[in-house]
């Protein structure tokens, strides 16, 4: 079995350090965009339009003649912050809801627990879009419908956990001693289910870039002109029979992001798998 | 507490019984999941509710979404949902509605959403058909080949498997357009016209699929092909092929069976965006319509429909789970 595994992924410093090294580039796309490309992402120019890759653009130009590589660069702000943000949201009430419901009496823990029970049984796309469907469209409805989606992967995981640990010594000892149940909840049993977040988290924020580029793709995220992935190949879909350039591009860039995430997450649980 | 006489008084009823046990627990499992179906329905359909009391803003301006409005039209409303009446008989009344199969009518459109439902349910019913059948049978390909053939095919296989679960779904589609249909012209760009309509969108849903279960009946077969009864099997002189169609892929199936979930999921949300890039019509094409044009009787009705197709998947494959392994049976 071990054996099998590792063979399936060939260690070696290709395999963690070239997904690391493309998500630096990525962070440093969405912090400082300027220092990857000088070209404006929203500067048009109808007399350069659909020019193929090369010279001046090494991305080539889009249907309005603003500059493809410019427009993935600075996308990376758009695409990835609402990947974040949503991940974000979801982690913190995900690890909230689970610790409160393996913490309560039975009957709200079963409420609970049937709750994310259901949230899971709608496709995370179209419960985003009965989200939409009532917000509106717009960046932070699309990260609160992506968040809600995504609240039952951790709530599920941090649930189990808190079974696990709200019987264990340390914490039989803690009640023993007389401290007060929020203390013992906020130094004991919180700091030690969060163990499996970081790799869900990793992975989950790919998931999330992946559903805000189809949310976007469908009109419902930044509304034109900002460059966002999903945008661009929702745009660029009109021009492929001329340009394969405008919507290969930001199609690599979401598929690179969200790989590396997902190999990066991988490899973590590897590692943490490993060392208990 | 009280369960427990009562399940040691069933298990002496079966010891001299015999066979009776066996079926009782069957009756009883098939009749534990229904009910739980049931329940996650009813749940699902006061989410919904919920969503649309919860939601900012007029209740009625809400239903009438983007769609005529008139007093005559609100009233109508007002009447329909019953909001002049107390909030737990609107409940009970749209509870009551659906029971008897009645989706509510969509202000937009002027027509029931049962009717919109029906008639667009075939192509969209038609299109994850097709894709899951591409994508399982993709998926036993590639599980059969690369299944304990050393480490280029295995990289290869995972490396596919990374590739589909990074690629948002709607790029697939794409590049199947941008090469078979414009660039080659060997299938039509949109429409639903004709089974050479279907194939690139079958490809696009099924692709995604294929590398996840591909790699999850890969992982199965190797650990089944490592069992006594392999080595048993290869003992009697069976070749490994023959090993591996006609005993060890049964045993992959299981943990596959466990990922009908996430396919399930895959297929539904996946066919909204596969129908708007292909133009297709369709549920999907419908849900982004009453998206964009806030139409919540339709929305509300498609997140149910979904619900039940994916319970009603569920539930029968958790049945399913209990033929293909019966050591979960008893």
């Amino acid at each position: 079995m071990a054996v099998h595994e590792a063979a399936a992924y060939p260690s070696g410093i290709l395999r963690l350090f070239l997904p690391v090294g493309v998500l630096l580039v990525l962070a440093l796309a969405v912090a400082v965009p300027g220092l990857l490309t000088a070209a404006d992402p929203l500067a048009a120019d109808p007399l350069n339009a659909l020019a193929p890759p090369g010279g001046g653009h090494w991305f080539g130009t889009d249907h309005l003649g603003r500059d493809v590589l410019a427009r993935v660069v600075h996308g990376a702000r758009h695409s990835i912050s609402i990947g974040v943000a949503a991940t974000v949201l979801a982690v913190t009430s995900g690890v909230l809801l689970g610790l409160a419901a393996g913490l309560s009496p039975k009957w709200l823990d079963e409420a609970l627990a049937r709750s994310f029970d259901v949230l899971s049984t709608l496709p995370e796309l179209l419960l985003a879009l009965l989200i939409v469907a009532i917000t509106g469209p717009g960046t932070g409805n699309v990260i609160f419908a992506i968040a809600v989606a995504q609240i039952p992967n951790y709530a599920r995981v941090i649930r189990a956990q808190t079974f696990v640990v709200r019987r264990s010594g340390y914490v039989e000892q803690a009640v023993t001693f007389g401290r007060s149940r929020t203390a013992i909840t906020a130094g004991h049993v919180l700091p030690n289910v969060l163990g499996p977040i970081p790799v869900l988290a990793t992975i989950g924020l790919g998931q999330a870039v992946i559903a805000s580029s189809g949310l976007s793709f469908l009109g419902m995220g930044p509304q034109p002109p900002a460059a966002e992935w999903g945008a661009m190949l929702s745009e660029a879909r009109n021009y492929l029979r001329v340009a394969w350039w405008e919507a290969v591009f930001p199609g690599i860039a979401i598929t690179l992001t969200v790989a590396c995430l997902t190999v990066v997450g991988r490899r973590l649980q590897r590692r943490i798998e490993g060392r208990t | 507490m009280t369960a427990r006489p009562a399940a040691l008084l069933e298990e002496a009823r079966s010891d001299v019984t015999g066979a009776g046990r066996p079926k009782a627990g069957l009756v009883g499992a098939v009749g534990r999941r229904l009910g739980a179906g049931v329940a996650v329905l009813w749940a699902a359909a006061t989410a919904a509710y919920l969503a649309l009391l919860l939601a900012p803003g007029d209740t009625v301006d809400i239903l009438v979404g983007d769609g005529p409005d008139t007093p005559e039209i609100r009233a109508r409303i007002v009447a329909e949902w019953g909001l002049d009446r107390p909030e737990v008989v609107q409940y009970l009344s749209y509870l009551w509605r659906l029971l008897h199969g009645d989706l509510g009518r969509s202000y937009q459109l002027q027509r029931g959403v049962g009717e919109i439902l029906a008639t667009q349910a075939g192509p969209t019913a038609q299109l994850t058909l097709a894709a899951a059948g591409t994508g399982v049978a993709l998926a036993g390909i590639i599980a059969v080949v690369t299944a304990g053939r050393g480490r280029w095919s295995r990289g290869a296989a995972s490396a596919a498997e990374l590739v589909s679960v990074s690629v948002p779904p709607f790029l697939i589609g794409i590049l199947l357009l941008s090469v078979f249909s414009f660039t080659l012209g060997w299938f039509p760009v949109s429409g639903a016209e004709g089974p050479r309509a279907l194939v690139l969108p079958a490809l696009a849903l099924g692709l995604p699929i294929a590398g996840v279960l591909g790699q999850v009946l890969r992982g199965g077969l190797e650990r089944a092909l490592e069992q006594p009864f392999a080595v048993t099997a290869r003992a009697r002189g069976l070749t490994e092929r023959s090993l591996v169609v006609r005993h060890a892929l049964r045993h992959a199936l299981i943990p596959a069976v466990t990922l009908a979930g996430w396919l399930t999921g895959a297929l539904l949300g996946g066919a909204v965006i596969t129908e708007v890039l292909f133009g297709r019509p369709g549920l999907g094409q419908v849900a982004m319509q009453a998206v964009t044009g806030r139409d919540m009787p339709v929305v509300m009705a498609v997140v149910l429909l979904s619900a039940v197709v994916y319970v009603t998947i569920s539930t029968l494959l958790d049945l399913a789970y209990r033929a293909i392994d019966p050591r979960i049976r008893g």
